[in-house]
């Protein structure tokens, strides 16, 4: 046995007065299929239950069965839990629960433990029947204290064996209960979770599981000496506790729409599981379509019939879809696209963030196709964006795409609850009859917009085409009418542009450094500013949500500013690299797009590691940028 | 417009009757000869004898020369992508029971780039008409090798004939799963061509209608020979087939009589290669319809909407006040 004493020498029940503690960060790691990620999402709505601000993130491995031990396989979660609201991963763990210590390795790659972490480790491995594995186990717990970290090993399998022959399932329940003891959570609340996540099983299951997590309770306050007390947000209003996926769902009902056609693609493809389960209930349908361009398709069929629709896809499947989202610019359809992004090009990196889809949702059709793009930056958003985007696809008469990412589609954390309002559900279909002296694209001359008519008006019949078309629909050879039509598309982009007010700026309107973010890296960068603001580091952020087109007021705000630089999770090349030079430097999509637009010679921070940003990793290029003495290189 | 007959008689008459001028817009734009012209005719007399309003009909289509036909109706219509027909009018035909849908393909849309479409359109079973164009060229594009193209047709993308045996879509629609209404027929017989799309309107489920066309400029030989000659022509005949006036039937030489419920007749006389077979293949009126499960909960209303969303929230709900 490691560090903790055994059992038998403490058989008493010690009191301990819990710690106080502003925040925690918890990981729970194993091999696939271990449960992993129940018993840390019930420990986040335990805690989100109590009070406490919460942020989960899975960790998972891209095949769904890896080997079992491997460092590739890393299958588990990370629970952030404070004392304010928390809105991101955070840096280092301060306690992970290991259930093997082959997968900690893969940890330790992706930076997740410093020397301050704590470890619990099942110590099943040093007796176990292979030489090899009881030395990899010994090997690796060296390792793990020569880097610093606080090793226990500790009886897990042997503790659960006294209550079920099958460890495997039931053995995340036990260390349920020990968090809970660890971290004084309050058991009343756990058990109701534990009966919550079980509903769909048998009794029998249920109560070993209760069993379990009382056995792993008991089993921390007679055994171990860590015990905190994380204090509850001082909250007034109810709060939603749901994952960015399940938000998007919900935010698609609550838009009033009544069909979302769908391929299955991962990380996307939760939102639509989510609406299988519930859609029915508030008068809408699911269709699993044969493809992504059939997808695409038949949400443009019934769009056209009258009801805007949805389709939720994430790179790959954006890819396929980009021959219909232009005709729907072209024939001016209401429709709504989330796409979930996840790493790529191609197969890429399914399970794992990344933002390399802001220029493809952009730009990625052949020919002029201006469409509107969004990109939700926090889980309340994914709910509230989407009822806008539809609203905006309407009043504009165009697609719109919601950009979200892996990041923020399985993050957890609790934001008020919504109000309901009626107004946010699409209106009913309009089948009085047509004005028969209203073109079909009766573009206005100042505004480029259009009402269109619906299958089902009399006197409205027209036919929809992908073919250059004039004001009346019909097929158009004439040149000046291909230009006219063009630029009306593109006129009722800038009068939506209109409408939109300069964003707000995180920290002081002048400085000496701008991070500029866009989509789930905003609560990272946020608090790596206000952390930074402490120490007297002149620096601000700001984030943008309207991505095409652009909020105003961006070239006046970067003028305020010493340098500007964006923070993104995706590919940009290296200053410094010999290969790269300013000439041929390929930067992250934001800092392109925007330079392009602001014509100030903005810097990029990103990487492709598949991580989510952390606030440590942009504190550090805040101190990195502010100690340089950099001088104004957009003077 | 008032029905005269409305003061005269007291059966109940309809508000407006819908003439021929009603289904028409604009000039087509097919070469002359084209087969185009004569389904065009026939489409637009079976909505008038069927009475279809046009602003609930509805005509879908890909692209190549078959899929201008929604250019030329004076419904809706929806001229998309090559290919992608089926998918958009399946979306339309979901939610939207009321309204009469039309499919109009062509060999290349239907059965090469959207032949993925063609497979699942089948299967959902969604009540429209679907009606293929096939005369066995790509033609908008200017003569390349179809998938129905004969093996040997001389193109540009096969100049030296082209090495593939074709896709036979009747033979490939029968051995699809769900397949509840096959039938093909011809541009050149007028009767048969219109009793066979009236037939398929009736169908409760999709109809599939090949039409074996003409394409005077590219494949002037392929059904040249048999639009004259009228030993080439098989005519599938059933009390529960195509209904063709006894005057209609003195045009064929060769009748053959065919069940249409018997699936696996009909894929032996899809295979026969002693001419072209006409005629209701296959029909089965009970298979499972797509567009039944897609329309079963519309048009909820917003308080009931509201509280199904409230109760929903309630689930992830921590009560603070």
């Amino acid at each position: 046995m490691g560090d903790i004493k055994d059992i038998r020498e403490l058989p008493q029940k010690k009191v301990i007065k819990p710690v106080k503690l502003d925040e925690h960060i918890i990981e729970i790691v194993s091999d696939s299929g271990e449960g992993a990620q129940k018993c840390g999402q019930s420990l986040g709505a335990i805690s989100a239950k109590m009070g406490n601000g919460v942020w989960t993130v899975e960790i998972i491995p891209a095949e769904i069965q890896p080997p079992a031990r491997s460092r590739e396989g890393a299958s588990g979660i990370r629970v952030r839990i404070g004392s304010k609201k928390v809105t991101n991963t955070g840096n280092y763990a301060n306690l992970v629960i290991a259930l093997n210590e082959q997968v900690i390795y893969g940890r330790l790659r992706q930076d997740a433990y410093d020397d301050q972490t704590v470890m619990f480790i099942e110590n099943k491995w040093a007796t176990h029947e292979l030489d090899s594995i009881r030395q990899q186990y010994a090997d690796a717990i060296d390792e793990f204290k020569a880097l610093g970290i606080q090793v226990h090993e500790i009886p897990m399998e042997t503790e659960c064996l006294k209550l079920t022959p099958n460890p495997r399932k039931g053995k995340n329940m036990w260390v349920l209960g020990l968090l809970c003891y660890i971290y004084n959570r309050d058991v009343s609340k756990a058990e109701e979770q534990v009966q919550s996540i079980f509903r769909k099983k048998s009794q029998a299951i249920i109560e070993m599981n209760l069993r379990l997590l009382r056995a792993g309770y008991d089993w921390a306050e007679r055994n171990i000496e860590l015990h905190f007390e994380i204090p509850a947000m001082q909250v007034s209003s109810d709060q939603v506790v749901m994952n960015g996926n399940e938000s998007l769902s919900l935010g698609i009902m609550a838009a009033g729409i009544e069909l979302c056609s769908m391929y299955p693609i991962t990380p996307a493809t939760s939102v639509t599981h989510h609406l299988a389960e519930y859609f029915e209930r508030v008068g809408g349908i699911v269709h699993q379509a044969e493809d992504e361009i059939a997808a695409i398709g038949f949400a443009i069929g019934a769009s056209f019939a009258g009801k805007t629709a949805i389709t939720v896809t994430s790179g790959p499947g954006l890819a396929l879809k980009t021959e219909f989202l232009g005709l729907a610019v072209m024939a001016e359809i209401p429709l709504v696209i989330i796409d979930v992004q996840r790493g790529g090009p191609s197969t890429g990196l399914p399970t794992k963030v990344e933002q390399s889809d802001l220029l493809a949702a952009i730009y990625g059709e052949a020919g002029d196709a201006p469409k509107i793009v969004l990109a939700a930056a926090t889980i309340e958003e994914c709910f509230h964006f989407v009822i806008l985007a539809r609203k905006l696809a309407e009043s504009f008469r165009t697609p719109v795409i919601l950009l979200s990412d892996a990041n923020l589609a399985t993050g957890v954390q609790p934001f008020p609850r919504p109000k309901i309002d009626t107004e946010w559900f699409s209106a009913p279909i309009d089948q009085s009859p047509w004005k028969e002296d209203t073109k079909p694209f009766d573009w206005d001359p100042q505004t480029g917009l259009s009402k269109r008519p619906i299958p089902g008006q009399k006197g409205g019949m027209y036919t929809v085409t992908g073919l250059a078309h004039g004001p009346h629909g019909r097929v158009a050879y004439e040149p000046e009418i291909n230009q006219n039509s063009a630029e009306s598309r593109s006129r009722k982009i800038a009068a939506f542009q209109k409408t939109l007010k300069p964003p707000i700026i995180h920290g002081d309107a002048e400085g000496d450094l701008l991070l500029v973010g866009w989509g789930s890296t905003l609560g990272a960068i946020e608090e790596a500013v206000d952390r930074a603001r402490n120490l007297d580091f002149k620096v601000s952020s700001l984030h943008l949500r309207f991505m095409f087109p652009i909020v105003p007021g961006l070239t006046e705000i970067f003028s305020r500013f010493k340098k500007v630089i964006t923070v993104e999770i995706n590919y940009s090349d290296q200053l410094g690299d010999p290969m790269i030079t300013k000439e041929n430097r390929r930067y992250a999509q934001l800092a392109w797009y925007l330079r392009a637009k602001t014509q100030f010679d903005i810097d990029c921070f990103s990487n492709v590691y598949g991580q989510p940003m952390n606030p440590g990793k942009v504190f550090q290029l805040i101190e990195r940028e502010l100690s340089e003495g950099t001088n104004n290189i957009n003077s | 417009m008032l029905n005269p007959t409305h003061e005269l008689c007291s059966i109940p008459m309809p508000d407006q009757y819908f003439g021929m001028d009603d289904y028409g817009k604009g000039t087509p734009r097919w070469c002359p000869g084209c087969g185009g012209h004569s389904i065009l005719a026939s489409v637009q007399r079976v909505c008038k004898d069927l009475q279809y309003p046009p602003e609930k009909t509805v005509c879908v289509s890909g692209i190549g020369c078959s899929s201008r036909f929604p250019h030329y109706m004076g419904t809706y219509g929806f001229h998309g992508l090559h290919g992608r027909a089926f998918p958009v009018a399946c979306g339309i035909k979901f939610r939207r029971p009321d309204l009469n849908v039309f499919a109009i393909t062509g060999d290349g849309d239907c059965c090469s780039i959207g032949a993925g479409h063609w497979v699942h359109a089948i299967r959902y079973n969604m009540k429209m008409v679907v009606l293929l164009f096939d005369n066995g060229i790509y033609g908008l594009t200017k003569k390349q090798t179809s998938p129905t193209s004969p093996m040997g047709t001389l193109s540009n993308t096969h100049p030296a004939g082209s090495v593939l045996p074709p896709i036979n879509p009747i033979q490939t629609t029968l051995g699809l799963a769900n397949v509840s209404f096959v039938a093909q027929t011809t541009d050149w017989n007028s009767a048969h061509l219109y009793a066979t799309i009236r037939k398929a309107a009736d169908h409760p489920g999709l109809a599939f209608v090949r039409i074996v066309q003409r394409c005077p400029v590219f494949m002037r030989d392929l059904y040249g020979d048999i639009a004259t000659n009228k030993d080439e022509l098989i005519l599938l005949s059933h009390q529960n087939g195509i209904d063709l006036k006894p005057s209609a039937l003195q045009s064929f030489k060769h009748i053959l009589e065919h069940d249409p419920s018997n699936i696996h007749k009909a894929r032996e006389h899809a295979e026969t290669e002693d001419g072209i077979p006409i005629g209701l293949f296959y029909q089965n009126t009970s298979s499972p319809r797509y567009d039944l499960y897609g329309a079963h909960n519309r048009g909820m209303n917003t308080t009931d909407k509201k509280w199904a969303l409230e109760s929903l929230l309630d689930q992830y709900t921590i009560r603070n006040n």
